[in-house]
């Protein structure tokens, strides 16, 4: 199995957001907890939908990841610009951070 | 302009409140999402790539300067600074937070808007001729009837829940610029032989993944029987379009499945049911209509002032080519002696199309109130308009609209693209189409080359939904999804306008690397096998067909 992080949109902004090791959420892929393996992967999801119960997030949902430098990076393009933001704007969005 | 009567503010209001209550239930957690989303759609608020999106419509298009101004500040205080025009009319905000989204709504009701009916399976904006009431060539003022449908079909709850959304389109001008014949409903606003006033209707146009051209279904009805008729349409399709499957639920489907003879004998008979019943609009209904969209006051110039006008404009194209080019490209001929249509196109070179920030529109807004009788326009083309200008304060507004970066002078060029937002902010998406657009602007900016091209739409989808009218450019670019790669399908020979066609594909699709550089081949060769400069991009493909492009394109494959 490809390597996978759990992503989701903040309820209240709408903004991408990443589950972490300590299952709080994070704007910035690169603090997110990425997994392995089928059961790792089920774990995290089912963590994420907790907070989809509690009103925090909505849409949770795995994406493929490869490790760049050490920071997991969508293999998916569209997975990728939500990392960033509108690439036309660079100025906007989580890139603009 | 149309002003809400009471019932339109009471409503608004009403929503706007009741909106407030069902976002504080969400963040509350007493509604689900399930619960919630089918809510917040019918208040125009969809999810996107990066953040929520509002979406607020502009009735055919028109707005005041008052208007103008609030959608500035909710760009400024609720948004990041800007709003993107869409090509159903509409204005889109990209970054509102849930829980500012019903003080927007509210501030929105305070100049009459909203964002009711923008999204969801109901009669959406009612999308019209963005010259109309000016332009000198038109039979009636499309608005009148645009605003009929409008207060007809909001909140109707026999078609609140149809089986997929329907849009309407109106013209009351021969050259179409509201591409009718792309919608579910088009109607043509004419005279017949009498003399009275009425419409042609056509039905089941559309774009999307079967892009089909609407045929006319009645040549002439009555203007107070148009609401019948069109009600008449809408039961058929209620009672025999698919519910079975998203795809093939469109009006577009049911008469091509059907056959427009049964179309037409079935909405017939309804029509005979109907006719003559409360959906008959009185004359004194449509005269009250009408009276919003009289002529504004408009000044009487003699010969002598007239000439006077038209020399001093000479002298100043003559001494400034900036502003002459932009009178070449951006002002069109008005129907009143002395005045004239401005477009303001929103597609600097290199910009994202569509895209205003919240002190340009300030900027127009102050523009339409001191030079357009306070009234401006949003086309289905991505551009805004001033649709009443004196010729005499055109140097005046052009010198203020190119200092804001507002006065590029490509109306109708290669560069004045349509855009889709694409995968840079749609969930939607399959692929980016706004850096294309951007290159494309860029790859072509020189005005010379612009000017030698001629006339010439290109227009662009981020996916199959078609909302950058790709079928209908001259040149059309549809971006894929090729195993993760963002590639390019390219047609050629789509119009929107009352020649209406659907653009035929040229061949397999081109990488992003490779697009722009396509472009570029297939207008080299339309120049080189143009009969003559005269010879639009569009004739000259009529008349060779797609093999010399194909050739060109794929030769060195
Ligand atoms: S055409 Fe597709 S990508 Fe473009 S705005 Fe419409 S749904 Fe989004």
């Amino acid at each position: 199995m490809s390597a996978k992080i759990v992503t989701a949109y903040h309820l209240r902004d709408g903004d991408a957001v990443f589950l972490r090791e300590d299952t709080s959420w994070s704007k910035d892929v690169a603090e997110a907890a990425v997994v392995e393996t089928a059961e790792a992967e089920a774990a995290l999801l089912e963590t994420g939908q907790a907070d989809v119960t509690r009103n925090i997030v909505l849409d949770v949902y795995a994406v493929d990841v490869e490790i760049v430098d050490g920071t997991p990076k969508p293999t998916k393009f569209r997975e990728l610009l939500r990392c960033l933001g509108p690439s036309n704007r660079t100025d906007l969005g989580k890139q603009a951070a | 302009m149309y002003r809400y009567d009471e019932f339109d503010h009471a409503f608004v209001r009403q929503r706007a409140n009741q909106f407030k209550g069902q976002v504080a239930r969400r963040l509350s957690g007493e509604l689900t999402e399930d619960e919630f989303k089918p809510l917040r759609l019918m208040n125009g608020l969809y999810l996107q790539l990066h953040a929520y999106m509002l979406r607020v419509t502009i009735p055919y298009g028109t707005m005041s300067s008052r208007q103008l101004r609030q959608l500035a500040i909710i760009g400024r205080k609720y948004d990041k600074g800007y709003g993107h025009f869409t090509t159903r009319q509409n204005i889109q905000f990209n970054w509102p937070k849930l829980e500012d989204v019903p003080q927007i709504l509210e501030d929105l009701a305070a100049v009459e808007m909203h964002a009711i009916q923008s999204s969801g399976n109901c009669i959406r904006n009612v999308t019209s001729d963005h010259y109309a009431g000016a332009i000198a060539t038109e039979v009636s003022d499309p608005r009148i009837h645009s605003e009929v449908i409008r207060q007809w079909s909001s909140l109707h709850p026999e078609f609140s829940f149809l089986p997929r959304k329907f849009k309407f389109a109106v013209t009351g001008d021969a050259t179409d610029r509201a591409a009718v014949k792309f919608h579910d409903i088009g109607i043509i606003i004419k005279k017949n032989d009498a003399g009275e006033v009425g419409g042609e209707i056509l039905v089941g146009g559309g774009m999307g993944r079967t892009p089909m051209i609407g045929k006319t279904i009645r040549d002439f009805v009555p203007e107070r029987d148009l609401l019948a008729y069109v009600e008449a349409i809408l039961r058929v399709y209620n009672l025999y379009g698919r519910r079975d499957n998203k795809y093939k639920a469109r009006i577009k489907i049911l008469v091509h499945e059907r056959g427009i003879e049964e179309i037409r004998e079935k909405v017939e008979a309804e029509f005979a049911q109907i006719q003559g019943s409360s959906l008959t609009v009185p004359q004194e209904e449509l005269d009250r209509i009408a009276a919003y969209f009289a002529d504004p006051d408009f000044e009487a110039f003699d010969a002598e002032a007239l000439e006077a006008i038209n020399r001093e404009l000479e002298v100043r194209k003559f001494e400034n080519r900036d502003f002459a080019a932009w009178m070449k490209t951006n002002v069109k001929p008005h129907k009143q002696a002395g005045y004239a249509i401005a477009d303001i196109t929103l597609k600097g070179i290199g910009e994202t199309a569509g895209d205003i920030t919240s002190d340009q529109m300030d900027v127009v807004a102050d523009l339409t109130e001191q030079f357009s009788l306070d009234e401006m326009r949003a086309s289905h083309e991505q551009n805004l308009i001033l649709p009443h200008v004196k010729q005499a304060d055109l140097f005046e507004l052009w010198s203020a609209l190119n200092s804001h970066g507002l006065g590029t002078p490509n109306s109708g060029l290669i560069t004045d693209m349509i855009v889709c937002p694409g995968m840079d902010y749609c969930a939607l998406a399959t692929a980016r189409s706004i850096p294309i657009g951007q290159e494309i602007s860029r790859r072509f900016a020189d005005l010379e080359r612009q000017y030698d091209i001629g006339g010439m739409k290109i227009k662009m989808s981020g996916c199959i939904n078609a909302c950058g009218h790709h079928h209908a450019g001259h040149i059309g670019i549809l971006g894929v999804d090729r195993r993760g790669e963002e590639v390019y399908q390219i047609t050629l020979g789509g119009s929107g306008d009352e020649t209406a066609s659907v653009g035929a594909r040229v061949g397999p699709a081109f990488t992003a690397d490779e697009v722009v550089d396509a472009i570029e081949t297939i207008v080299n060769t339309y120049l080189d096998l143009r009969e003559s400069p005269e010879e639009t991009f569009l004739s000259a493909y009529r008349r060779v067909g797609l093999d010399p492009f194909k050739e060109k394109l794929y030769a060195a494959a």
